[in-house]
């Protein structure tokens, strides 16, 4: 090929003006999990400065919703942390129905918080699979997606498909239960027990793993709360601040559990963070289970709740309600509203404008790994080339939450 | 009690902002050179630590086109706080809150890249969701979703 | 038997130019040549995962169990282009990464082939707007489209299966171009 590609980053450094080799990292890296570029300039092994380049999977979310309706942008809003998609379905229709004024059903607030507490699980476990298969250890990984892949599964079973579900509405949910899924989770959790418990076997006291993690990456509270860390980062510096025990929001008060949180701020605290939190998790989901009862998913909104289609077919007032709802979108008061959940990476917020028409206004993503990114340099800059990747792999940066 | 809390943080900002409590936040709408200032005071006065997120609004119709929003949490008190300023489209400066918060950073530059929004003092606004040679803020009402300004001259055949 | 007569190929596009007249014998040995070295190729896959978004998690679980691409031989990937020769495109690929997978692609040494993993690869997926590359195959030649958004681990297996029927119908010349 003859024509000469742009480079699509200006460096904030180059080689020449310190005494210093500048090394890119990424964005297509065996070990950086998403797209990103780090250019360091390095002393030998050592890091002295880093550049993070994000920005390479962005995919133009706000500019996409902002030509559907509310109802419609759903599935963008999946993509954007995709390893915890229901999450992010839940946040976005949390802000939707604030907006409206809308309550959610009981059975609908209690499947959101058990559906996002298992979507917490499959994050967690992508995280430190993916984080542990760097440091050499692929059988962490091949147990850890194994078990990721049963959720996957059942995942589908609930929503049909296994990574982008979709399954938010705005006042409600896609469909209810099937038949067996309660049982079949009762069965996940053991087997989540078993696995999580190899895992601890193999990493927790491993000599060659607190080598790498202990001490690297280190951050401090203060420092986190000032480059804006939340979620695991920031609980693993010590400071027990997690917005579903601060703000909290769907079914989160009738709950116990605890906020793990570690020592050092370092590489080994985020993991056991997560490994634990994924315990807590679990404790929630088993008081959650006999706390549903039966009822509507769906708040018998009109503006937003789509009508039975069996009455779509006979009636002429489902069937418009059905038509304006795809037409023109569920209308949303004019007003803007901030909603944060807890995501596993953070706090994820949507700051949503409307107009008072289906379509939005303004949607954005308060994104948790986009900030991280803005204070990676902190946790990069001091240790090894080699700690850039355990260190990139335990701060989770998710392309598509990074980069919308 | 976070209803208190508001009631008394309204009322302590109500002399430099137009202070109002929405949907449990409370809502500074302030000048552009308040700017600073009062985010100092949110920081330094009300304990709020985390600066979540900076954005903008376009509205094509006013005179002053841009809202620049700024969210604020305090992990102390458990209390969101937005703040927000109006700048026209032929001056978009506001002051950075780099000096403050150190996520302001990158939050920033996401802003000035989608808006225009050029902030004074943060001498790092490269583009970082864009990429060199892009032209143009997509954010802003007027450019068209689909236009494309491709790096990669595309094949001939498929 | 000496029969000479001259062969009329019709190329198909992306097979190397046109090939001299040959005796039937050594067409018979080209033909069993390909197929050995087609054989042995298509069973030795080494991927490069050029993975940017969701589809990233299929791919994780296609390398695992139960699916496990180590049965069809393309399971171990090779981060350098230099050593692999199947560019798996797992995700949306934007406009500001377009000159990194072009660059990466042309670093990748004979023979290759491209995969478009997932919609957003195959067409841009439901992205269209400033920032989306609406499909790889604008930019670099795709041998095959695996469709979904992510798509099954099934349907990566498919996808698998069908590259290695087009590598093993494909001629591999490997001493000249004629053999």
């Amino acid at each position: 090929m003859n024509v000469v590609l742009p480079s699509p980053v200006r460096a904030a450094f180059d080689a020449d003006s310190e005494d210093a080799v500048v090394v890119n990292i990424g964005p297509s890296h065996p070990a950086t999990h998403g797209t990103l570029q780090v250019i360091a300039a390095l002393d030998g092994e050592k890091v002295q400065r880093v550049d993070v380049h994000c920005g390479y999977l962005h995919r133009g979310f706000e500019k996409e919703c902002e030509s559907h309706t509310w109802h419609n942008l759903m599935p963008y809003v999946d993509r954007l942390n995709y390893c915890s998609a229901l999450i992010n379905d839940f946040a976005y229709c949390d802000a939707v129905e604030t907006l409206m004024g809308i309550e959610i059903t009981p059975r609908c607030r209690y499947l959101r918080t058990l559906l996002s507490e298992y979507s917490r699980i499959c994050d967690h476990l992508t995280c430190i699979a993916a984080s542990l298969m760097e440091l050499g250890a692929m059988t962490a990984f091949l147990y850890l997606v194994m078990l990721r892949d049963h959720m996957y599964e059942h995942l589908a079973a609930l929503t049909g498909a296994r990574v982008t579900y979709t399954y938010g509405r705005i006042g409600g949910l896609a469909r209810d239960l099937p038949d067996g899924w309660l049982a079949r989770l009762a069965e996940i959790l053991v087997e989540f027990d078993e696995f999580t418990g190899r895992i601890h076997g193999l990493m927790d006291r491993n000599r060659i793993f607190i080598d790498r993690t202990r001490d690297v990456g280190m951050i401090s509270t203060a420092d986190a709360l000032h480059w804006g860390f939340t979620g695991p980062i920031l609980r693993s510096t010590g400071a027990a601040i997690d917005l579903r025990k601060d703000m909290p929001y769907l079914a989160y008060t009738e709950l116990e559990f605890d906020v793990p949180v570690g020592i050092n701020g370092d590489n080994y605290d985020r993991y056991y963070v997560r490994m634990r939190e994924m315990d807590e998790s679990i404790r929630m989901i088993r008081q959650l289970v006999p706390k549903l009862s039966p009822g509507p998913i769906c708040v018998a909104d009109r503006r937003c709740t789509f009508p039975d289609k069996a009455l779509v077919y006979r009636e002429i007032q489902s069937l418009i309600n059905h038509f304006k709802l795809v037409m023109d979108g569920p209308q949303v008061p004019a007003g803007e509203v901030y909603v944060g959940h807890e995501a596993p990476n953070g706090e994820l917020g949507f700051y949503l404008v409307s107009d008072g028409s289906g379509t939005p206004y303004k949607v954005h993503v308060r994104s948790p790994s986009f900030v991280h990114m803005g204070g990676l340099h902190k946790l990069l800059e001091g240790y090894q080339l080699a700690d850039i990747i355990p260190t990139f792999g335990s701060v989770n940066m998710i392309g598509g939450e990074c980069d919308r | 009690m976070r209803d208190t809390v508001l009631a008394s943080l309204r009322d302590d900002f109500a002399d430099t902002a137009k202070a109002s409590i929405d949907r449990g936040a409370l809502l500074l709408a302030v000048d552009p050179q308040e700017v600073i200032a009062t985010a100092t005071r949110l920081r330094r006065d009300y304990g709020f630590d985390l600066l979540l997120d900076v954005t903008a609004v376009d509205w094509p119709g006013r005179p002053l086109r841009f809202d620049v929003v700024w969210h604020f949490y305090s992990t102390t008190q458990r209390v969101r706080a937005r703040m927000t300023t109006a700048v026209a489209e032929a001056s978009p400066d506001v002051a950075t809150l780099t000096g403050l918060y150190g996520s302001a950073g990158f939050m920033e530059r996401e802003c000035h890249d989608m808006y225009g929004i050029r902030f004074a003092g943060n001498a790092d606004l490269r583009p970082i969701l864009l990429y060199e040679g892009f032209v143009g803020h997509p954010l802003r009402k007027d450019y068209a979703k689909e236009h494309e300004q491709p790096l990669v001259p595309y094949r001939d055949e498929r | 038997m000496s029969a000479t007569i001259p062969i009329t190929p019709v190329m198909a596009k992306g097979v190397h130019a046109t090939r001299p007249s040959r005796s039937a014998a050594f067409e018979y040995l080209t033909t069993k040549k390909d197929e050995l070295v087609g054989w042995g190729r298509k069973f030795s896959i080494f991927p490069y995962p050029f993975v940017t978004a969701c589809c990233a998690m299929e791919f994780m679980a296609v390398s695992s169990t139960p699916y496990d691409t180590d049965r069809f031989g393309a399971a171990l990937p090779r981060f350098s282009p230099r050593q692999s020769d199947l560019l798996m495109v797992v995700g949306t690929i934007t406009h500001k990464q377009a000159p990194i997978l072009l660059k990466v692609y042309e670093q990748m040494c004979e023979p290759k082939w491209v995969m478009a993993f997932g919609a957003c690869a195959t067409s841009g997926g439901f992205y269209q707007n400033y920032a989306t590359l609406l499909g790889i195959d604008r930019i670099m030649p795709v041998d095959v489209y695996v469709p979904g958004c992510p798509p099954r681990p099934e349907t990566v297996i498919d996808g698998i299966m069908q590259l290695q029927d087009r590598i093993a119908r494909q001629r591999h010349p490997i001493v000249n171009d004629a053999f």
